[in-house]
């Protein structure tokens, strides 16, 4: 048994949280962890897109501009990450997914989001529908900054944040299932923090 | 490659803390006590875990502050928005126990057994800690081979153990420039580590020198990259990275 | 020391961070070992690549042409190790 260290806090729970707002083996955080796989990608806005693609063609595709031109919403999201830390309240500005999708006839159920730097994420189409996804380009009052995924990222806060895939550049709706980064390196193909689902076979 | 590459099982360890001192206002040195310490070489450094009483777990590096044959120890900087070094730093004290496990290292590490090779050891910030054992290492063997030090701290009180590199001995030369701020009258370097600087402190060439940089990893990709551009071999040139810390 | 395409980030390791956790898979000192690209061929010792650790896993990129090299996932008290982006590892 390990040790404890005596006074050592970590991050330490505020005492008055709603533990009903903290998933199972999570530790509430006021601070936001850069976490990254890999170097943090400086694409110019001016050369940035956003794409569906579907059946290996560009299905549509939106400028930076574009982008920024479609109606926005304030959203206010617990975040989880399978790391165990969990930040409450978090403030973003965001297009919806269901924006983006709605513009696309759509035949598959699951989705391969990728980004800059290769990082690549998957999730059914139904998780990135239905007001659960968005494509966040604001956090905290402020453009997203690019340690944090900017200029923008997904944001699908139901699930483990590793499926909130920085730097996206885009979807590609797939009909058979394709595990992204994580889940190919052993991590869970679904994702849901409220059954702890962090390993493949949890 | 030395011979001396560790072998067998690396387990966890409990430290129990002897006593702890202040280097600078944001840094300190501990020392433990570890039934189990077989020893380490310069450069080397050890994993640390700390678990607190909710089942948090954290674990970091740190490069070890003593030489071969001394006590182990570990000087660590309070980082600004850091989860475990203000624990090290502020709270932990004699007595107290965390897990160790060490030493570690096989590439970023002196034995001093090439008495010809001189050596420039390059130090941005805390990263002159691994440094530290090298030359108090080689005080202990009583070694001959020529060593400069160029050390980059923001500022005089940022000086990591001043006085112990004062005195660092025949044959060694430290060389400092403080980035931020220089006391009054300050006949020293100021401003970053450039190519100019190194240019006046790395040894030519053609003493076929070895070179150690140490730091945060910005520091370090540019100061290996211009110790390359004076004509260090690139296997010459030992790089030690320590991540986004405190920049000098 | 090697040749760099573009700088990795302020935030990147080496390998010199993942010698506990080599030495635990391996049961040897594993920094100095040299590591083959399997990617561009690119070989250099493991402390010379870059690792970025503050991940769900640690992942281990070459230097040179930035692909993955390792991904070490810990699951439980398990080192989940995968090494298929790397072409041959030679320790000493």
């Amino acid at each position: 048994m390990s040790p404890l260290s005596r006074g050592f806090h970590g991050r330490r729970q505020a005492a008055d949280v709603d533990a009903s707002r903290v998933p199972p083996g999570q530790y509430v955080t006021t601070d936001f962890p850069v976490l990254s796989a890999g170097p943090t990608p400086h694409t110019p806005l001016e050369n940035w897109t956003f794409s569906i693609k579907q059946g290996g063609q560009t299905a549509k595709s939106w400028s930076w501009q574009e982008i920024r031109n479609l109606p926005s919403e304030d959203v206010t999201a617990d975040i989880h990450c399978v790391t165990k830390w969990t930040k409450l309240d978090t403030r973003w500005q965001a297009v919806s997914m269901d924006t983006l999708l709605g513009q696309v006839e759509r035949e598959a159920r699951y989705v391969l989001a990728f980004c800059d730097g290769g990082y690549t994420t998957n999730l059914p189409l139904a998780d990135v529908t239905g007001g659960r996804a968005w494509l966040a380009y604001g956090y905290d009052g402020a453009p997203l900054r690019p340690e944090h995924g900017g200029p923008a990222r997904l944001l699908v806060p139901h699930l483990y944040f590793w499926k909130s895939a920085k730097w996206v550049r885009g979807l590609e709706l797939v009909t058979a299932d394709e595990p992204g980064f994580w889940e190919r390196y052993g991590y869970h193909n679904y994702g849901d923090p409220w059954r702890e689902q962090r390993y493949a076979g949890d | 490659m030395a011979g001396t590459a560790v072998r067998g099982r690396l387990t966890w360890q409990v430290a129990t803390v002897a006593s702890a001192r202040p280097e600078t206002a944001s840094v300190r040195t501990i020392e433990f006590d570890l039934p189990g310490w077989a020893g380490h070489q310069a450069g080397q450094h050890v994993d640390i875990r700390l678990t607190a009483d909710d089942g948090y777990v954290a674990e970091r590096s740190y490069s070890i502050a003593s030489a071969p044959g001394e006590p182990l120890q570990l000087t660590v900087e309070r980082l600004e928005d850091g989860e475990v070094s203000p624990y090290l730093t502020e709270e932990l004290r004699p007595g107290d126990q965390i897990e160790i496990r060490g030493p570690i290292g096989g590439y970023f590490v002196w034995d001093g057994d090439d008495a010809g090779t001189p050596l420039l050891l390059v130090a941005g910030g805390s990263g002159v800690v691994p440094f530290r054992s090298m030359l108090r290492h080689r005080a202990s063997i009583g070694s001959n081979v020529p060593v400069r030090l160029l050390y980059s701290a923001r500022s005089l009180p940022d000086v990591i153990y001043h006085t112990e590199l004062d005195m660092a001995g025949e044959g060694a030369e430290v060389v400092y420039t403080l980035t931020r701020q220089q006391p009054p009258g300050w006949a020293g370097h100021s401003g970053r580590v450039d190519a100019a600087l190194l240019t006046e402190v790395a040894w030519p060439d053609d003493r076929r020198p070895l070179a150690y940089v140490c730091g945060p990893t910005a520091f370090v990709e540019i100061v290996a990259g211009q110790l390359v551009s004076l004509g260090y071999p690139p296997d010459r040139v030992k790089t030690e990275r320590y991540g986004g810390v405190g920049a000098p | 020391m090697t040749e760099r395409l573009s700088g990795p980030d302020d935030n990147a390791l080496d390998g010199n961070a993942i010698g506990g956790v080599l030495h635990e898979i391996f049961g040897t000192e594993m920094t100095t070992a040299e590591v083959t690209c399997g990617h561009c061929g690119h070989a250099c010792q493991v402390a010379e690549e870059v690792v970025y650790l503050r991940a769900p896993g640690t992942v281990v990129r070459c230097r040179t042409c930035t692909e993955v090299l390792v991904v070490v996932v810990r699951k439980q008290e398990m080192n989940c190790v995968d090494m298929s982006g790397v072409a041959a590892l030679r320790a000493s």
